[in-house]
């Protein structure tokens, strides 16, 4: 029986199939009619699972959602126009196995890169959003997720629609070494001009977000919402546990830990997400008054 | 690795260096003429020195930027600056050992100065968290540095740092929030920064206080987006190939150069900062002071949007 996590998520964070193998393309479409749920082992229909948008049905855990999926949960139908689709990584260091990588990761998942940014309509507001991948080499930030997610605040600032980043991340790219570090301050910088010319901008974290992304434009939101349970850190527990030998009590790194240490704003429910942010959204005076039986 | 502060490759230099001080003691004491040996000792010394460190490959760079001995920010500071006073605290939590600030003259122009400071032995560095600042640190760096901006003085800060503090208490406080805000901030910080890596830049630890116009590195200092041993660990899932890994993450002073993340790699004397403190505090000064001079001519919108360009251009894509 395969788990749901695997039907789901697709390959595991470090991809290993070669690049020439023949690889399902729809990774998050499960073929099965059952899969069992890794947090809480009842058995689900796939259908049901798909229906709560990637969330268990019995134990409400918030599985991760491919870029191209949660676009599609966020944005008015056929409204999403892609930026920068071409933006493609190169290999600056010459690291060792970075380029077989890349190419697995784009062969198996269809994605040029670890983000996917463009312009759409949520609840018929005209919107900037950047959506990450984590199953593209940990979500991890080089080069072209920083150009990308730059790139996209610069569309928020000239269009002067509302930005919206939803992350996930492991950090930055170890494989583009210092150029990746650089992306910190790169888009950290960007979102200095934004909030200069007082543009909108959420940062949605979702499981698992850490390190370098956390430690620059996902912490830099206006408003800042996680998802139920997000493991959101800059350094997460396995860090810690192995660096400094320091017991760690449940919980910690979690979403609702940040919420109660004042790091977030508010945890909100995936099914709750779109119309949460339209709620936002027109309280900054977007889209007219409030519809939605507030 | 290092034993008594001398790292294993430094070894038959250090042995050889403490035989010709042994023999020049033995002169003194007992008015025998050893001048023809101990010349010929020295010119030993020189072709071993010569080789030892005249193609240090990336991890013994490594080492040497961690080398017990190599000098620290509060090592420098007295010899490249006046009248320092070091201010203390984030106005919010506490005063973080791990990252001092405070005021100085720099040739007679009154800079803010922020750094993170390792210790020498254990005793120190605990009281130091070994340079790992937490993110009451980057706020009083923070604080100081926007106390600059509304004085109108330099900013200078000097990196040296394993990393941010990766623990829990770093993680109730928001070391992740305090690092990105730091970023933000000193992009558009209204007048110079300068930054000197004068030991390990270690990732987002020391991105957090080295954003800014000019970023200068000592010939032996790393910077890098992971430690080589962490690399190593995920790469090949073994931390001994640290050397490797030091060699694939490009981290080396002049490897920053060639691609373009830092300005100016400052020269060291032969084996390192620590066989010269002085000479080498004498060189990073020289650099401040050029490189200010060059900024104090722009204004506070050019220099911003500048500095903004600069970090705008980082990356490699097609
Ligand atoms: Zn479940």
């Amino acid at each position: 029986m395969p788990t749901f996590k695997d039907l789901f998520r697709g390959k595991q964070k470090y991809v290993t199939v070669p690049p020439k193998e023949k690889v399902a393309p729809k990774r998050d479409i499960p073929d099965g009619l059952w899969s069992k749920c890794t947090q809480c082992n009842n058995l689900l229909f796939n259908k049901e699972i798909e229906r709560n948008l990637l969330v268990c049905p019995k134990c409400n855990f918030h599985y991760r959602v491919p870029a191209r999926r949660r676009i599609e949960q966020l944005t008015d139908e056929g409204t999403f126009v892609e930026l920068d689709p071409d933006l493609s990584p190169v290999d600056p260091l010459s690291f060792p196995g970075y380029k077989e990588k890349l190419a697995a990761a784009q062969h198996s998942l269809g994605l040029k890169e670890a983000v996917l940014t463009g312009t759409a309509k949520l609840e018929g507001i005209p919107i900037v959003l950047a959506v990450m991948d984590f199953d593209f080499i940990g979500g991890s930030m080089g080069s072209v997720v920083g150009e990308k997610i730059t790139r996209a605040v610069e569309e928020a600032l000239q269009r002067r629609f509302p930005l919206i980043i939803v992350s996930t991340s492991g950090g930055a790219r170890m494989q583009e070494g210092i150029l990746s570090l650089m992306q910190m301050a790169k888009t950290a910088a960007a979102l200095g001009r934004l909030a200069e010319e007082r543009v909108l901008y959420i940062s949605v974290l979702t499981n698992p977000c850490t390190a370098g992304v956390m430690a620059s434009f996902a912490s830099l939101g206006d408003i800042i919402i996680a998802e139920p349970g997000a493991l959101v850190a800059f350094a997460g527990p396995r860090v810690i546990e192995q660096t400094i030998r320091e017991k760690l009590p449940p919980g910690s790194h979690r979403a609702e830990f940040l919420l109660e240490h004042g790091f977030i704003d508010l945890i909100v429910e995936r099914k709750e997400l779109k119309k949460t942010l339209g709620r936002l959204l027109r309280l900054h005076g977007m889209g007219g008054q409030a519809t939605n039986g507030l | 690795m290092a034993c008594n502060g001398v790292l294993d490759f430094e070894k038959p230099l250090v042995e050889l260096e403490k035989r010709i001080e042994e023999l020049k003691r033995f002169t003194a004491e007992k008015a025998i003429d050893f001048t023809e040996e101990l010349q010929s000792l020295e010119k030993k010394a020189e072709r071993l020195r010569q080789e030892i460190y005249q193609d240090l490959d990336p991890w013994q760079r490594v080492l040497l930027a961690r080398h017990p001995k190599r000098p620290l920010a509060l090592d420098y500071i007295p010899l490249i600056f006046e009248d320092f006073i070091e201010l203390h605290g984030d106005r919010g939590f506490r005063d973080d050992k791990a990252l001092i600030g405070g005021l100085a003259f720099l040739e007679g122009r009154p800079v803010t100065i922020v750094a993170e400071q390792k210790g020498k032995d254990t005793k120190e560095n605990l009281y130091r968290n070994f340079g790992m600042p937490c993110p009451e640190g980057y706020r009083k760096a923070l604080r100081l540095m926007k106390q600059a901006e509304k004085f109108g003085r330099p900013v200078i800060s000097f990196i040296d740092t394993p990393g941010a503090f990766p623990g829990l208490q770093a993680e109730e406080r928001g070391q992740a929030e305090a690092i990105a805000r730091n970023l933000l901030e000193m992009s558009k910080l209204q007048v110079p920064i300068v930054a000197v890596v004068i030991g390990e830049g270690g990732s987002g630890g020391a991105l957090a206080i080295g954003v800014g116009d000019r970023i200068l590195m000592l010939e032996n200092a790393v910077y890098s987006v992971i430690s080589a041993e962490a690399c190593a660990a995920i790469l090949w899932r073994d931390a001994s190939y640290a050397k490797e890994a030091a060699a694939a993450l490009k981290l080396t002073a002049q490897d920053l150069l060639e691609l373009g993340v830092i300005d100016e790699i400052i020269p060291e004397p032969l084996g390192g900062a620590h066989r010269g403190l002085e000479v080498t505090a004498k060189l990073i000064k020289e650099a401040l002071v050029r490189h200010l001079n060059e900024l104090s001519e722009l204004s506070p919108q050019r220099l911003v949007a500048r500095r903004y360009e600069k970090y705008r251009r980082m990356g490699r894509w097609q």
